[in-house]
């Protein structure tokens, strides 16, 4: 990589606008939520990892390298495309940030480069990561080959069933693949893996966070890596639409970070931020306060504290925590989170797909169907503009999709 | 017993006697209690009760299979304090839980339910030196002494601040990973113990990875004691009975003489 030039674009100027959803300091807290609640000996791992950001952070150097690679290698800026069709359907005007058009297929490669950036500027020779779905494994793989690091992706036996092409690519990429046994062997436990294995070798390891969730600095620097979403969309809303913001901008929300990069864009506007939640892995709307793999935030638990499964047709949501800048903009109103079930989800899949050619993630069409769901109830007044993160393709969810119809 | 965890401890040391701290996952079997009893009547100095969660970051595989089966056995926190209180043994008891479970009401009324059931100190592994505040204060309000860790990985001003801030004892990892048994004992672990012991006059007990007799004789000698989990609860889960974890327990006391 030493080799390389990088000639990109230098030091992007990060708009006034997209300050509302801010740094959370040295602490690393959204209002209550947030924090760093991992064992002793990972806090040494954390003060690096922070410290590490802050300054590649603020290194012009650095964000050309992150700006070119996502420019040449991701394929950004992703498109603002108008769902013609199903605007017409609904009596709306409704624009999809295509961050399924993105190499390797959703948003979690803005995230993925950005921290195997980082790794390798500290020196790092491994990424560790967990993955539900399997797009931040496969997008870890990625990176790791780019960067000529390894990988090792942990992933829920049972994940490993639903998403057996996203494991075969990771393995193509030359990452090891670990399947976990334990609990409900989806991401959640993946995680309780990927954190242990990290205690264990983060000497030459780097943890490679997936979502906007983990002990501080992950869920500022995740959103910051998923910022790009939400900036170059806030422009091409301003091009596109002639008051220049949409009413609503509505994003699917696991641990939410397709949701935090997207609002992060448009905290500061007269914007409705929805985040779009499975019925049955919805922290922000059954959760109740707890700490999970590291921070305090919406969790789902029984009266005692076991933290239960969460369920959901899309593994990427098959998550029972929100990330704690959620909780935060829920709890000051300036988001809001609504819920769907799986049904609505595959009828909204089919929808998108045979309204607008385009397949999305399950995860995606979570968004999607709320959309729907609004518009044809009158929730969404009709004339009103719609910006949705469409996420990720839905190739990955192929024999799912055949199982469910 | 009226004098606190540390007090206790301090009394035992001042004996001449290295620490033993044996484990058992509440609830894990039906008669889990007879195991506390066995323990103490072997020679333990405390007992650790592990209040078992769902997602035990820093354990490894054989404490998270404890935990899973007694939460699949209906473990709740309420019922393993309703056992405890009714626990007649003359050693210090000691819970060890997750942070998620503490924060289910309040760090006080969690704090104040231990110390009504009789235990005595207090571990939570998830929460480090910079998010132990407000557990601290209602620990500390209560009577009950929070014990922290001390990890390879801590700086010296870390750990400074670790002996100060522990009550009870500094509970020192030998290494840099999940609980669980080991084939050998790490160097960073005597350094750890060395550096504790130049800092603190309260007890150090290491912990992590103590898998028997000959190792926790060992390490007691770069510190005053050990805490032994994995290695015991590997055996209750291979079915093994309170009076032989006993003897297992009375075979490292005589190790550590």
């Amino acid at each position: 990589m030493g080799e390389m030039s990088w000639s990109g674009r230098q030091g992007v100027a990060v708009p006034a606008a997209a300050r509302a959803m801010s740094d959370p300091g040295a602490t690393g807290r959204f209002g209550t939520y947030g924090g760093r609640y991992v064992p002793e000996s990972l806090i040494p791992a954390c003060h690096e990892i922070e410290a590490a950001f802050r300054e590649a952070w603020s290194d012009p150097e650095f964000r050309g390298r992150l700006d070119t690679l996502l420019t040449v290698y991701a394929g950004r800026p992703t498109p603002l495309t108008p769902a013609w069709r199903l605007s017409h359907e609904l009596g709306i005007t409704l624009f999809l940030k295509r961050e399924d058009l993105a190499h390797t297929g959703s948003h979690k490669i803005n995230n993925v480069i950005g921290q195997a950036l980082l790794a390798h500027r500290m020196g790092k020779e491994r990424l560790l990561a967990e993955t539900g779905a399997g797009q931040h494994g496969v997008a870890t793989a990625t990176a790791a080959a780019l960067l000529g690091l390894k990988a090792t992706v942990f992933m829920g036996e049972r994940d490993i069933e639903r998403q057996e092409l996203n494991v075969l690519r990771m393995n193509v990429l030359g990452a090891e693949v670990v399947p976990v046994t334990t609990g409900s062997r989806t991401l959640k436990d993946a995680c309780n893996e990927a954190m242990r294995h990290w205690v264990s070798s983060v000497d030459d390891s780097y943890y490679c966070i997936g979502s906007v969730m983990g002990p501080h600095p992950y869920p500022w620097m995740v959103r910051e890596f998923q910022r790009v979403i939400g900036e170059e969309a806030r422009a091409q809303c301003a091009a596109e639409l002639p008051v220049g913001v949409p009413d609503y901008v509505v994003a699917c929300v696991g641990g939410g970070s397709n949701a935090a990069g997207t609002f992060a864009g448009f905290a500061d506007t007269t914007a409705r931020l929805v985040g779009v939640e499975a019925e049955g892995g919805a922290a922000a709307t059954f959760g109740r306060v707890g700490v999970l793999h590291g921070f305090r935030s919406l969790v789902l638990q029984d009266e005692d504290g076991q933290v239960t499964e969460a369920h959901s047709v899309a593994a990427g949501l098959d998550y029972p925590g929100i990330g704690p800048e959620h909780a935060h903009l829920r709890d000051g109103g300036r988001a809001r989170y609504e819920t769907v079930n799986d049904e609505e989800v595959v009828q909204a899949l089919l929808c998108l797909a045979r309204t607008e050619g385009i397949l999305a993630a399950l995860e995606s069409s979570h968004a999607v169907a709320w959309v729907i769901r609004a518009a044809k109830s009158g929730e969404i007044a009709p004339g009103s503009t719609v910006m949705l993160t469409l996420s990720g393709r839905g190739d990955k969810d192929i024999a799912s999709i055949k199982e469910l119809l | 017993m009226t004098e606190s965890l540390e007090e206790f401890l301090i009394a035992r040391r001042g004996a001449g006697r290295p620490l033993l701290v044996p484990y058992v996952t509440a609830g894990v079997t039906p008669g889990w209690t007879d195991v506390v009893h066995a323990y103490a009547d072997a020679g333990a100095d405390a007992v650790e009760l592990g209040f078992p969660f769902s997602d035990p970051m820093l354990d490894g595989v054989t404490i998270q299979e404890a935990a899973g089966r007694a939460i699949a056995a209906g473990t709740t926190v309420r019922g393993i304090l309703k056992e405890v209180a009714t626990l007649d043994v003359d050693v210090p008891l000691i819970a060890m839980t997750y942070s998620n479970l503490v924060v289910q009401r309040s760090a006080a009324e969690f704090c104040a339910a231990l110390t009504a059931s009789g235990l005595r100190g207090l571990i939570v592994p998830d929460s480090p030196l910079e998010e132990v505040g407000e557990l601290a204060d209602a620990a500390a309000a209560e009577g009950l002494d929070l014990v922290l860790l001390a990890a390879p990985s801590s700086s010296r001003a870390e750990l400074r601040e670790i002996t100060e801030r522990s009550r009870g004892f500094v509970y020192a990892l030998t290494h840099m990973g999940t609980t669980g048994e080991r084939g050998e004992i790490p160097e960073q672990a005597a350094r750890l113990g060395r550096e504790l012991k130049g800092l603190t006059d309260r007890p150090v007990l290491f912990g992590f990875g103590v898998s028997n007799p000959a190792q926790a004789a060992e390490l007691a000698g770069h510190a005053d004691g050990v805490v032994v989990a994995s290695a015991l609860m590997r055996k209750l889960l291979d079915g093994a009975r309170p009076h032989e974890l006993g003897e297992y327990v009375a075979s490292i006391r005589r190790a550590l003489a």
